[in-house]
Parts: structure tokens; C-alpha cells; sequence
């Protein structure tokens, strides 16, 4: 079941201007309930309007966006529930700090919730530790801190107001491998031990291999392709043709396969493929 | 919200305004200010506003974007009218008087003079130099009219690359404004909503991270100039080399005849009322 759908969204900016400018025309696309969906896409395919249409910061030209089945726009002065049902974090978060601490940055959105100040701290505490923001930290300035960390605060920050979809448009972008994986790695495991259903922006296919479940690319303003991870990536050729590329393990796996050797399972990451190796080695024994 | 602000509000485009010297362009609108200052009789008016009806029509803008530039100042105009209105004292009967309150024959004159002087000052100043004139190309332009400031030291060059600094940080600004406010926004952030206080607190969160950014900013181009040994304009020579062209010159004798036309109807047509 889809948590979260969107139906033949259209979106101009600058209507009726000389700058007028398509950035979605009738796209129409769901996203599963519990699952992690990557959203990829080129600069300028339309990924970042979608992203800030899902919790009404953008109000579509025309076209719906169903949470639940309810259509979002349909009182817009309560928009705002909306955006605490879906939280969405920004390109580059860590600009949005802005308070003395670390602890009072994270309980903006939960104060603006209107939740009671132990419920506040509770999920303060909870969102640091899924982030790997330890106790001594919030307490800091969070102008103090590294850029890795400044991104992960933000992230709490959205956290914090327990969103039952968890949006986030390139998380990793500009850190270190290392960043990378503390970021997408924690996500990750936020998203199985809460059951949220996550949508991930990112231009990175070996991130999208490691952690999606499902994969919808995007291009010209368009859907280009949508499915679970496997059924995308075998269509390499396709998605080359809008100018992305396929991990290179996957493209390993299709060789190995175009060679007449049957493997079967997850071919788009390392482990995968190396798993479909060695159970083909073994059975042709 | 934040992308339907233009400042500046060029619009490209090849009329012959355009294709000006900014540095004529410059003196143009001084000269037509004083045009507009000069013109006293109905007369003088009305080849004021046929010129700069003129105006509008070469430079290819058109009228509603021309009108929407007054709206901002319509209150000031309607302002100056009333007082003019009220306080000016004629020679003969009064048209209208209650208690103390005495309209005159030459206030109405006055108040309608002073509010087209106005509206034709805004129109044409626009025209000249905001519609047709790239922000880039205005400050090279006022850089060019200043510069015989530099023989009494004044830093021309300076306060001209200032200028263009923060004109040309003004979209990066508004950007990255937008994009804050959508961060908080997303967080919940009600900046439309409650009493001045609330609102004003509710700024807290984009200003902060502004304020922060605008600074990083600032340092790393001033450290980016310095790494391409940027002294201030000493011995720099110029990419785009501002030339005079005869259209210049023609212009500048049109604003010429302009003038002295004003200055002759003022003084020999005394038909109709004159300040």
C-alpha cells in the first residue's frame, strides 16, 4: 500500500513570467509504507520540487498529493500538520542551525509541536542517539562542531518531530566515505527499528543499491523508471540512456550473465553478486 | 514567496535606451530630473509627458510594468497632493471654503503638477536607468560619472566594486533566504502568524544562519580577491571598455533641444496657468 502518492502533479515555476519554467509535468508516483525508496535523477530532472511538494512546502500546479489517501491541500491552513507527519530534510541541513545549543537547535520542531517539556527532552535524547550525537554534545554551540556533526544534528532536528514519512534530499552529500556510511548507515537502522517510510534523494547508485528497497528515476521533469532495486537496475541500458549509471558491480553481474552464466539474486551489490558467484561455482560442481 | 521580489528589474533587450553608454545614461536622467524641475506652464507639461510617453514606447518596456513602478510611491503622490491641496493660497476668491479649510484655483493647478512631476520623475529615472541598464553596467556607468572624484582622493573605484559586491550578492541572499525559511518551514516554523512580537521572534531562526552564512561568505571572497592579488583597481584595466558612440552624443543633443524647449514655452507661451 502506498503511504504517501503522488497523482498527476504538475508544477511551474514563475506562472505567467518571462522566466516560466516547467519543473514537473503530470508526474505521477507512490511510495510504499515501511519501505525506503530512492528517488534519483539528474540536477534539474525535478527531484528537489517533488521532495518539497510530499509535505506541502510547494503546492502543486495542478495534480494531488494523497498521505494516506487524503489529499494534503484539501485544508490548507492546517499544511502544517502536514509537515510534521512528513519531515523533510533539506540539501545541505546544516545551514538551517540556528540555536545557543545543539539541544535547543533539535527541539525547534518538537517545540513548535506543542509537546510537553518532558516529552520534548524525551525526543531530543532519542533523535541524538539515532544520529550518534552524544550527551556532552548538546550542550555545545552547534556552530562549534564539525561539518559531519553540524549534518547530523539537522538530521535530529527532523527526527525529533517522529515523522511517519521521513524524506531527505541527498543527506550525504559533500561528507567523506565515512560520514557517508555513519549517515546512511544510522538511517537505515531508524528506519527498521520505527517501521517509517523513508524516501531518499541521492546521486550516489551504490548508496541507492546498498539501502533501498525500491528505486524510482526521474528525468526531464518525468518518471522515468519505478520499482524494487533489482528490477531497476536490470534495466541498465535504459538508464544509461538518460545519462545515469548503474553501480559497477551490477554491470559486472549483466557481463557475467551475457556470457551465458545463469546468476540469480541481488546483483547490484558487492556482497550480492558475490554470493550468486559462489552458488553457481558450487552447483556446476 | 521570496522569488517574486526583482530589484533592479532589468529587462534585457536591444532598444536604443539600451544599447546607451551607462555613463550617458547616467547624465540623461540627472538632465531629465532637471527638465522635469524646469517645466512651470501647462505647456511645458505636456511636451513632458509626451517625452516621456516617448520613453516608454523606445524602450521597448511595456506600459503595465512601466505603471506597476509607480504604484509603490502612489501614496507619497497622493500625500504631496493634499498638502499641496490645502496649504496653497491664492490670489482671487477661494473655490471652496469650510471653517478653515479654503481651496484655491492655483492649489488644484499645483497639487496635479506636483504629483506628475512625480510620477514622470519615476517613470523616466526607471526607464533610463533600472529597466534598460544591467545592474553591472549601472555601477560601471556611476563609477564613469564619479570618477573626476578621484582627483580629491575620494575612493570612486571602491565604493563602485562595493556596489557591485552586494548587488551582486542581493539573488545569492535571497536564495539561500528562501531555502532557510523552507528548512524551518519543514520543522514547523509559523512566520505568518500572531502578534508583532511572535512574528518578529519568529525571524530568529532565518536570521541567525543569514547572518552567518553572509559572513562566511564575505570572508571567502575577500580571501579568493586577495589570492588573485586584487590592490583596489590600481593600473586594472577594464574587460568591457565603456566607449561614447554617436547614438550617445545624439541623445545627449536631443536632451539638449529638450531642455531649451522647456525653458523657451516657460517663458514666451503664457497661455493657461503657470507656477
Amino acid at each position: 500500500m502506498y503511504k504517501i502518492e503522488v497523482k498527476n502533479v504538475s508544477f511551474v515555476y514563475g506562472q505567467s513570467t518571462p522566466f516560466e519554467t516547467s519543473a514537473l509535468t503530470d508526474v505521477s508516483v507512490g511510495f510504499e509504507e515501511g519501505k525506503i525508496t530512492g528517488l534519483i535523477g539528474h540536477t534539474g530532472s525535478g527531484k528537489s520540487t517533488l521532495v518539497q511538494m510530499l509535505n506541502g512546502l510547494l503546492r502543486p500546479t495542478s495534480g494531488q498529493i494523497l498521505l494516506d489517501g487524503k489529499d494534503i491541500w484539501e485544508k490548507p491552513k492546517e499544511i502544517s500538520k502536514v509537515r510534521f507527519r512528513v519531515g523533510l530534510v533539506m540539501q545541505y541541513p546544516e545551514y538551517q542551525l540556528f540555536d545557543d545549543t545543539v539541544r535547543s537547535d533539535i527541539s525547534f520542531a518538537p517545540k513548535n509541536m506543542k509537546l510537553s517539556e518532558s516529552e520534548i527532552d524525551e525526543r531530543v535524547r532519542e533523535a541524538a542517539a539515532f544520529v550518534d550525537i552524544d550527551e556532552q554534545i548538546l550542550d555545545k554551540s552547534p556552530f562549534e562542531l564539525s561539518g559531519g556533526q553540524k549534518r547530523r544534528v539537522a538530521i535530529a532536528g527532523v527526527l525529533a518531530m517522529k515523522p511517519e514519512v521521513l524524506v531527505l534530499d541527498e543527506p550525504a552529500a559533500g561528507l567523506d566515505p565515512r560520514g557517508r556510511r555513519t549517515i546512511l548507515g544510522g538511517l537505515c537502522e531508524y528506519q527498521r527499528k520505527s517501521g517509517t517510510t523513508v524516501i531518499l534523494v541521492s546521486h550516489s547508485m551504490e548508496d541507492m543499491a546498498l539501502y533501498c528497497d525500491n528505486i524510482v528515476v526521474m528525468n526531464d521533469s518525468k518518471i522515468f523508471a519505478e520499482g524494487t532495486t533489482s528490477q531497476v537496475f536490470s534495466r541498465a541500458s535504459e538508464i544509461a540512456s538518460v545519462g545515469l549509471d548503474i553501480p559497477s558491480i551490477a554491470h559486472i553481474a549483466n557481463k557475467i550473465k551475457g556470457n551465458g552464466i545463469g546468476l540469480t539474486g541481488n546483483l547490484y551489490t558487492v556482497d550480492g553478486v558475490l554470493d550468486a558467484v559462489l552458488r553457481e561455482m558450487k552447483g556446476g560442481r | 514567496m521570496l522569488k517574486d521580489i526583482t530589484l533592479g528589474q532589468y529587462f534585457p533587450g536591444n532598444s536604443v535606451i539600451h544599447r546607451l553608454d551607462p555613463r550617458m545614461k547616467v547624465i540623461l536622467a540627472i538632465a531629465y530630473i532637471v527638465a522635469i524641475f524646469l517645466a512651470k506652464s501647462v505647456f511645458a507639461f505636456a511636451l513632458v509627458a509626451l517625452t516621456t510617453l516617448m520613453l516608454v514606447i523606445i524602450s521597448r518596456i511595456s506600459v503595465a510594468v512601466v505603471l506597476r513602478g509607480i504604484k509603490p510611491i502612489i501614496y507619497v503622490v497622493i500625500f504631496t497632493m493634499i498638502i499641496n491641496l490645502f496649504m496653497i493660497k491664492g490670489e482671487g476668491e477661494p473655490l471652496f471654503s469650510l471653517w478653515r479649510i479654503r481651496i484655491y484655483e492655483e492649489g488644484i493647478y499645483r497639487a496635479v503638477f506636483m504629483a506628475l512631476r512625480v510620477i514622470f520623475l519615476i517613470m523616466a529615472t526607471s526607464i533610463f536607468l533600472t529597466y534598460t541598464t544591467s545592474p553591472f553596467s549601472l555601477t560601471a556607468g556611476i563609477e564613469g560619472v564619479l570618477s573626476p572624484l578621484k582627483l580629491i582622493r575620494l575612493p570612486v573605484h571602491d565604493f563602485a566594486m562595493m556596489m557591485m559586491i552586494a548587488l551582486r550578492f542581493i539573488p545569492t541572499l535571497v536564495e539561500e533566504t528562501d531555502k532557510i525559511m523552507n528548512a524551518q518551514k519543514a520543522r514547523g516554523a509559523d512566520f505568518s502568524s500572531g502578534g508583532l512580537i511572535k512574528r518578529a521572534k519568529a525571524l530568529i531562526p532565518i536570521l541567525v544562519p543569514l547572518f552567518v552564512s553572509a559572513f562566511n561568505r564575505a570572508n571567502d571572497l575577500s580571501v579568493a580577491m586577495e589570492c588573485r592579488c586584487y590592490r583596489s583597481g590600481k593600473g586594472a584595466t577594464k574587460l568591457h571598455k565603456l566607449k561614447f558612440s554617436a547614438l550617445d552624443f545624439v541623445s545627449l543633443l536631443i536632451m539638449a533641444i529638450f531642455i531649451t524647449a522647456i525653458v523657451l514655452i516657460n517663458k514666451y507661451v503664457t497661455v493657461g496657468f503657470s507656477l
